[in-house]
């Protein structure tokens, strides 16, 4: 999304600046890739995170991952549009992810409480799109809509772009748990008595915080090998999120509640 | 590889998300947790007792899941090893006209499926015209349902050859027909056994190899300009998706709206200057000439230029829970520009069961028409069925923000490039300084009752013993002349203010403070009259007397008469009344005399 953004305003930079909602559990290489990118581009970076949350020591571990993702995502991402006043936020979220997104329109409506009411969305024809919003009201614009996972790979080939590390497979400590393997990002993951750190080759397909996202065995460690076994691959994408998982219509429920 | 984006079309239960669910499943296209949650999804709600219900794929949202229907336009991606697809799943609910023609307005190919049982249904009717209205031009008929009439030969070509007939002149460029199973299967990836009869393709082979021509780079060259793009203050470059044709440095390209002319400097993109762009392409393009460009122009070819005009003829598709009134004021979005417009007349809507003509007043929720359309501004654009991207318009509600309503342009009216205004030697500055004042309009807006003529009267009165030139509107001199042709629904009322509004203005410009006294229910049509006039020439006064008291006094009896039932669309009793949001003044006559009203108005009044 960023790259069709320089390729956009080009020869003139994005007019928008970068907001990253930090949950403070996001995986390591993500923060310090977010940090090179900015410094390398001149991008100007926004972060926030939900002190009030943080100071009430609320964790994915300690308080299961809803609540944990209704404060440090969903209610931090409010905090920041909020404080901002911004009345449109570009995400990169993809029709064929999830279907509650299938539905969701390219300009996609919020009230003043970021609520979003999908029975009552404005139809979207051609390509005219009516990005009228009265005060207090918003807007979350999905420009990859259209695109598929393979499609996102595929440009990233193209074009070149440069990704996070952990896309691509490499020896990395894992612990199996609820089914999902969980990297050993940081000294905050806490073995169970039963857990053992394995030294296991995987990689990611989806990038979360790392207690929700699960890692999957692979060998694929450059693009070509990473469309391959996409190519093959016989589980979807989020599968790996353990947020959708949480109840019927997760994800519809997390979008109406403000959730990106 | 390339990008097909096809629709699928049908009534309720032909099996259109089964098809859907079914392309995927056998294309493998189904992954192994969607797998197990369509699996416990199906066991929970049993619609297809116990067995996988592919429907439940795609109903995405809760409600459709509990209630076993589709709301919304869905849309499904799949890949094949020769081409990718986009598919759009839309409901076949007859009160959901919106979602097809917004599910078919990006498709190239409908795929009409039939109850091979039930045969044509007046809503297969409807889906081919929709289909042909917005443009696609390539059909696919799939009789489904086979296995449940023992896959006979006789009955589909019954069906085919019924609907060939049945589409004729509708101006499709192929029509396919197929005999298939979506629950079993059948013709849908590969060639079924069951129908040795049947020598063509299946749904996917068909899908696969369709050829749909796309034109558009072969038109002539439209770039409708996004954005000024001034990183500099020495380069000024105009940056969009090309919607028509090609461009080369050096073409000769024109400003369709000040006819200013100038040639390509250079095409740039991030990844280095073009030799040539083409229809699909977002570009940056610099000109030879500095020459007045903004967001919302189109760069044209110069020997092939579109239409310049306010005035147009189109069809529209109605998407608002609120009806289209010809003279309320919507605002049009084409391209990049918005424009206020007007519906001038409403020629005739399209009976959607039968495909006639029938005389409208108005157009309701999933009505479509063909209306004469009166723009604020021109814009460029031209007939939708030459050109899509600059044929095509959205209007939306002013208040809700709503899309109220698509359009497709058929031709620029003749009058609008012959109607030019006169240049006037005397001034509306020069009349209203014969006069000594400062025009405006005293807009009364209220209830029956709530003490409007009163108040207008005795202001006019007061008005005129100071020596400024007024003239009064009320219900009297302006119902029993002027608009004595105009009743009270929904649309003459709204017809109703305009004249009114029109007429205040020409007053306004002659030099007059003009009170007007009237109920003028709704928001949009004072705001059509406040936008007609600079902003401190119209002042709303709301006489905000409560209902109880205007009904209490009902000096010429109609409450009375509305609560017995005898007088319809009585505002306040069975119609609404929009209470205006921000008024310059409001009054309560059960509160202030009418006296203190005037005082209150005249203290507020910079226009005298």
């Amino acid at each position: 999304m960023l790259r069709l953004a320089l390729k956009a305003f080009y020869p003139a930079r994005p007019p928008f600046p970068l907001l990253h909602i930090d949950t403070t559990w996001k995986f390591r290489e993500m923060i310090s890739f977010r940090d090179q990118m900015a410094a390398e581009y001149g991008f100007d970076l926004l972060i926030h995170i939900n002190e009030e949350g943080l100071s009430l020591g609320i964790t994915p571990f300690t308080h299961g991952s809803a609540l944990y993702t209704d404060v440090m995502k969903t209610d931090g991402l409010k905090q920041a549009l909020d404080k901002y006043r911004f009345d449109a936020a570009f995400g990169g979220a993809r029709r064929d992810e999830e279907k509650s997104r299938a539905k969701e329109r390219i300009f996609s409506f919020r009230n003043e409480q970021h609520r979003w009411d999908p029975k009552n969305q404005r139809p979207e024809l051609w390509n005219i799109y009516n990005t009228r919003i009265r005060p207090g009201e918003s807007i979350r614009v999905f420009p990859l809509s259209n695109w598929t996972e393979l499609d996102i790979w595929q440009y990233i080939h193209l074009e070149q772009i440069p990704v996070v590390p952990l896309y691509f497979a490499k020896e990395r400590p894992v612990v199996e748990r609820d089914g999902m393997l969980m990297l050993l990002d940081d000294e905050r993951l806490e073995l169970k008595p039963d857990e053992q750190v394995q030294m296991k080759s995987v990689r990611f397909r989806t990038l979360g915080c790392y207690p929700l996202t699960g890692a999957i065995e692979s060998t694929a460690s450059t693009l070509p090998e990473i469309i391959q076994e996409m190519l093959l691959a016989t589980t979807s994408e989020r599968q790996g999120r353990l947020i959708d998982h949480d109840q019927a219509g997760s994800m519809e429920k997390k979008k109406q509640e403000g959730y990106f | 590889m390339s990008l097909l984006r096809f629709i699928t079309c049908g009534s309720v239960d032909d099996g259109k998300s089964t098809l859907i669910g079914r392309l995927l499943w056998d294309s493998k296209l189904i992954f192994e947790d969607q797998l197990a949650s369509l699996e416990a999804d199906s066991k929970k709600l049993g619609t297809q007792n116990g067995s996988i219900d592919y429907a439940l794929l795609l109903d995405g949202l809760q409600a459709e899941r509990e209630q076993g229907i589709t709301i919304d336009v869905a849309y499904r991606y799949f890949a094949t090893d020769k081409r990718k697809f986009i598919v759009a799943d839309t409901p076949g609910h007859e009160q959901y006209t919106r979602n097809m023609v917004t599910g078919a307005s990006t498709a190239s190919v409908a795929v009409i499926l039939v109850d091979a049982r039930k045969g044509l249904l007046t809503q297969t009717r409807l889906h081919s015209f929709l289909a042909s209205l917005v443009g696609i031009r390539h059909l696919v008929l799939a009789v489904n349902k086979m296995d449940l009439v023992d896959y006979s030969a006789s009955r589909f070509h019954a069906i085919r050859e019924e609907y060939e007939v049945f589409v004729a002149g509708l101006g499709f460029k192929g029509i396919t027909a197929l005999p298939i199973s979506a629950l079993q299967g059948d013709n849908v990836l590969i060639r079924s056994q069951q129908t040795p009869w049947y020598n063509g393709p299946s749904l996917m082979e068909h899908l696969e190899n369709i050829e749909v021509d796309d034109q558009t780079a072969e038109l002539p060259f439209r770039l409708p300009v996004q954005l000024v793009n001034r990183p500099t203050p020495d380069f000024r470059g105009f940056c969009g998706t090309i919607a028509s044709g090609r461009v080369r440095p050096g073409d000769q390209l024109v400003v369709a709206a000040s006819g200013a002319v100038s040639r390509v400097a250079r095409i740039i993109t991030m990844d280095g200057d073009l030799a040539e762009a083409q229809a699909g392409q977002s570009i940056t393009i610099t000109l030879e000439d500095e020459i007045d460009i903004s967001r919302g122009d189109i760069l044209a070819d110069p020997q092939a230029r579109p239409a310049q005009a306010d005035q147009f003829e189109a069809h529209i598709v109605w998407m608002h829970d609120q009806q289209l009134l010809p003279g309320r004021s919507y605002l049009l979005k084409s391209g990049a520009s918005t424009v206020s417009v007007q519906i001038s007349s409403i020629k005739y809507k399209i009976n959607i069961n039968t495909l006639q003509h029938e005389p409208a007043r108005v157009l309701a929720l999933n009505e479509i028409g063909v209306c004469n359309l009166a723009l604020g501004k021109a814009i460029a654009a031209d007939p939708y069925q030459e050109n899509k991207a600059t044929g095509s318009f959205i209007l939306i509600d002013r208040f809700s923000n709503a899309t109220a309503g698509a359009g497709m342009i058929n031709f620029a009216l003749r009058r609008a490039t012959n109607i030019h205004w006169q240049q006037q030697q005397v001034t509306r500055e020069v009349r209203a300084a014969l006069k000594a004042q400062h025009p405006c309009v005293i807009w009364f807006t209220g209830l029956s009752g709530s003490g409007k003529s009163t108040l207008a009267n005795a202001l006019e009165q007061k008005l005129a013993s100071s020596g400024r030139h007024t003239m009064l509107l009320d219900g009297d001199n302006i119902r029993h002349g002027l608009n004595k042709d105009l009743g009270f629904t929904e649309a003459d009322r709204v017809e109703n203010i305009r004249r009114i509004g029109e007429v205040a203005r020409l007053m306004v410009d002659a030099g007059l403070i003009v009170i007007t006294a009237f109920i003028s229910p709704y928001r949009a049509e004072r705001e059509m009259v406040r936008n007609l006039l600079p902003e401190d020439e119209f002042v709303e006064v709301y006489v905000n007397t409560p209902l109880e008291e205007c009904e209490r006094r009902d000096v010429k009896g109609l409450y009375k008469k509305a609560r017995q039932g005898k007088l319809p669309n009585f505002t306040g009793i069975d119609a609404p009344y929009e209470a205006p949001q921000a008024p310059a003044l409001t009054i309560d006559t059960s509160v202030l005399t009418i006296e203190e009203g005037v005082e209150a108005i005249l203290g507020m009044m910079n226009c005298t």
